[in-house]
C-alpha cells in the first residue's frame, strides 16, 4: 500500500532524511519511532506530497507522490503536527471546504460529515468556531480531516501530542478502529503508543532507519531470545565451555572483564530456563557467582539505547550492534 | 474548476469572518464618498459660475469628464492603499498557521488554489466597487451622465485592481509575515505607481518604456470612457505573468520548505 525507496532528503547541507526504505502492507498499522528531529515528519511530508524527495520514491496506493500527486494525494489522509484547522471557520464549515477541495461528491457531503463528526465524536462541536475549541477537539477535528474522503492511506504526525491521557486513549481506540479500512502510518516519540497500537515499528535516528520490526520482535530480538547476563569470579579460567555445555544454552560470549571478574552473556533457547543449571556449573566448578540477571529491555529502553548517541550503559545492555545492522 | 471555486468561496468568507472585509469595505466608501463631495462641490460652483457668466457655459460643462474621470483618478489612489490589506493575508497567513499544509496534501494543482485565492479577493474587490456606486445612484437621480464611460471605468478599476491583487498574492507567497507581505506590497504598488517619475527626463526610450509599465497610465483611457484593446491586454497579460511569478513562488517553496 505505501512503498517508500531509498528516500533521501536534504535541505542544503542538512540531511534530514538519509536512504529510508520500508513496505506498510494493507490496513496495517505502522509506527514512526523517533526523538524530536529525527526526520519523521520530513519523511511524511514526502509521502503526503508536501515536500519532493531529494532522491529515492515513494508510492501511495500505487501512485508515485512525486509523478502522480493527485492521485495519490486523492488516497492520502494527513494529519500535520498541528492540526490544519481555519479559526475562522465552524467545524462545519471547515469540513464543507475539506470534503470539497478532497473531492467528496456533493451528492452525500453532508452525510459524510455528519458520520465522520460522530466517528471522531466532534458533533457536539459542529457550530463552534475552530478557535474556540480546545487542544483535543482540534486533534479530533485534524483526524475529520483526514478521513474525510475515505482515503485509503491515513498518515498521522503525532496524533496523540499534548492530548491529556483520557484524549490518548480515545484517539488510540480510534486509531485502531480506523486500522481496519485505511493503512495508517502514525508517527510518535511515546512508547507504549507504540506498543499499544502499532503491528509493525520503524525507528529512526538522525535521519536513518535503526531498525524495522513488530513490537513483540523488537523487545524480543533485544532480550535475545532469553538472555543471561552472568558475572563470575573464576580466578581466570575460560567459563566458556563449562556453560556451553549447559542444557538449552545456544551461545555464550564473553561481554567484560574487570579485575578477574568476567561478564558473559549467555543465549539460551527461547522458553527454556537456564538459571538454575547455570548456577550450579559455577557452583560446582568452584567459581564465584557475583550476578545473575536476565537481559530485557523495553521497547523504551531500545528506543533510548538505538538513538541516544552516548551509550553510557555498561556493556551488557549494549546489544545495539545487532540491529544497527539490520 | 469546482476546486477554485471551494476556495474562491473559502476566500472570500474568511474576509468576512474577520474584521479585514469590513473595514476595508468601510474605509473605501468612506473615502470614496470623501473624494465624491468634494469633487461634486467643486463641480457644482464650477458650473455655477459657468452659468452665471455665460449663458452656453453651462453645457460645456460634462459630468462625466470633469466629475466622474477625477473621480475614478482618485479612486485609483485608493486602491493602493486598500488592496494590500487585502492582499497581505493570502498566503502568509496559511504558512504561518500551517494550513498551506492542507491545501498542498490535498489534491489540488498549484493553479488552481491560486486562481481560487486571487478569485476570492477579487471578489472582495467587486463587493468594494459595488458598495462604491451607492454614490453615483445618487447623481443619476439629479443629473444624466453617461452609463457607458462609467462602465468603462469600472472595467478599468476591476483590471488595475486584479493587478494589484496579483502582486500582493505573490509577495505575500514569498513570506509567514503578513506585515512584511503588506509593506512590501505597498512599496511595490507606489513603487509601480511613480515610474514614469523617472520618465520625464531619461530620454525617450526609457519614456516610453516606462509610461507603458506604469499600471496607472493604462487606466487613463478607461477613465475616459475608452476600452482600448492595448490596455485590456496589458492588465490581463501583467495578471497573468504575475500569477505565473506566484506559482514559481509556491512551487520553490515546496523545495525549500
Amino acid at each position: 500500500m505505501i512503498e517508500v525507496q531509498h528516500l533521501t532528503k536534504r535541505y542544503g547541507r542538512v540531511t534530514a532524511v538519509e536512504d529510508v526504505s520500508f513496505r506498510v502492507e494493507r490496513g496495517e498499522i505502522f509506527g514512526f519511532l523517533g526523538p524530536n528531529g529525527a526526520g519523521k515528519t520530513t519523511t511524511m511530508r514526502i509521502l503526503t506530497g508536501f515536500i519532493p524527495p531529494t532522491e529515492g520514491k515513494a508510492i501511495v496506493a500505487g501512485f508515485d507522490v512525486f509523478d502522480q500527486p493527485i492521485e495519490a494525494k486523492r488516497r492520502t489522509g494527513y494529519l500535520p503536527e498541528t492540526p490544519p484547522l481555519y479559526p475562522d471557520m465552524s467545524v462545519v464549515e471547515y469540513l464543507t471546504f475539506v470534503a470539497k477541495i478532497k473531492g467528496v461528491p456533493s451528492a452525500g457531503r453532508r452525510q459524510r460529515i455528519q458520520t465522520v463528526m460522530e466517528r471522531t465524536r466532534i458533533d457536539d462541536m459542529a457550530n463552534r468556531l475552530c478557535s474556540k475549541l480546545s487542544k483535543g477537539y482540534r486533534q479530533r477535528v485534524g483526524l475529520a480531516q483526514a478521513i474525510i474522503h475515505n482515503p485509503d492511506v491515513l498518515i498521522l504526525d503525532e496524533p496523540t501530542a499534548g492530548l491529556d491521557p483520557k484524549q490518548i486513549i480515545e484517539t488510540r481506540e480510534l486509531i485502531k478502529e480506523l486500522a481496519g479500512d485505511h493503512t495508517i502510518i502514525l508517527s510518535t516519540h511515546i512508547l507504549p503508543e507504540v506498543a499499544q497500537t502499532c503491528q509493525r515499528v520503524v525507528i529512526i535516528n538522525k535521519g536513518h532507519v535503526v531498525a524495522l520490526d513488530t513490537p513483540d520482535n523488537l523487545t524480543a530480538r533485544l532480550r535475545g531470545s532469553e538472555t543471561m547476563y552472568v558475572q563470575v569470579d573464576t580466578n581466570g579460567l575460560d567459563a566458556v565451555g563449562a556453560f556451553e555445555r549447559v542444557a538449552g544454552v545456544t551461545r555464550v560470549a564473553e561481554s567484560d572483564r574487570r579485575d578477574g571478574l568476567v561478564g558473559y552473556e549467555i543465549e539460551s533457547q527461547q522458553g527454556r530456563d537456564v538459571r538454575r543449571d547455570l548456577a550450579r556449573t559455577v557452583v560446582t566448578n568452584g567459581w564465584g557467582l557475583l550476578e545473575m540477571r536476565p537481559m530485557r529491555m523495553s521497547l523504551e529502553e531500545i528506543f533510548l539505547s538505538l538513538t541516544t548517541e552516548e551509550t553510557p550503559t555498561p556493556a551488557p545492555a549494549s546489544t545495539e550492534g545487532e540491529l544497527v545492522h539490520e | 474548476m469546482s476546486n477554485i471555486i471551494a476556495i474562491a468561496q473559502k476566500e472570500l468568507k474568511s474576509y468576512f469572518a474577520s474584521p479585514i472585509a469590513y473595514i476595508v469595505i468601510g474605509l473605501f466608501a468612506l473615502l470614496y464618498g470623501y473624494f465624491y463631495v468634494a469633487i461634486l462641490a467643486y463641480f457644482v460652483r464650477q458650473s455655477m459660475q459657468m452659468s452665471e457668466f455665460g449663458g452656453q457655459g453651462a453645457q460645456a460643462m460634462d459630468i462625466n469628464q470633469q466629475l466622474i474621470r477625477p473621480l475614478m483618478t482618485n479612486v485609483t489612489i485608493l486602491v493602493l492603499f486598500v488592496m494590500p490589506m487585502v492582499t497581505m493575508r493570502t498566503y502568509s497567513e496559511e504558512k504561518r498557521s500551517g494550513t498551506i499544509e492542507l491545501l498542498l496534501t490535498s489534491p489540488l494543482t498549484d493553479f488552481q488554489i491560486i486562481m481560487g485565492k486571487f478569485l476570492g479577493a477579487l471578489a472582495l474587490w467587486v463587493i468594494m466597487l459595488l458598495v462604491s456606486m451607492v454614490h453615483l445612484a445618487i447623481l443619476f437621480v439629479y443629473a444624466r451622465p453617461a452609463l457607458r464611460p462609467l462602465a468603462s471605468a469600472y472595467l478599468g478599476l476591476l483590471l488595475l485592481g486584479g493587478c494589484f491583487i496579483s502582486v500582493g498574492l505573490f509577495i505575500s507567497s514569498l513570506t509567514k509575515n503578513q506585515i512584511v507581505a503588506g509593506m512590501t506590497t505597498f512599496a511595490v504598488f507606489l513603487f509601480l505607481w511613480v515610474i514614469t517619475w523617472i520618465g520625464s527626463f531619461s530620454g525617450p526610450t526609457v519614456d516610453q518604456l516606462v509610461n507603458y509599465l506604469s499600471i496607472i497610465n493604462h487606466f487613463d483611457d478607461f477613465g475616459k470612457g475608452v476600452i482600448d484593446t492595448t490596455h485590456v491586454i496589458y492588465y490581463v497579460s501583467f495578471i497573468t505573468f504575475v500569477l505565473f511569478l506566484t506559482a514559481k513562488s509556491v512551487d520553490s517553496e515546496r523545495w525549500r520548505a
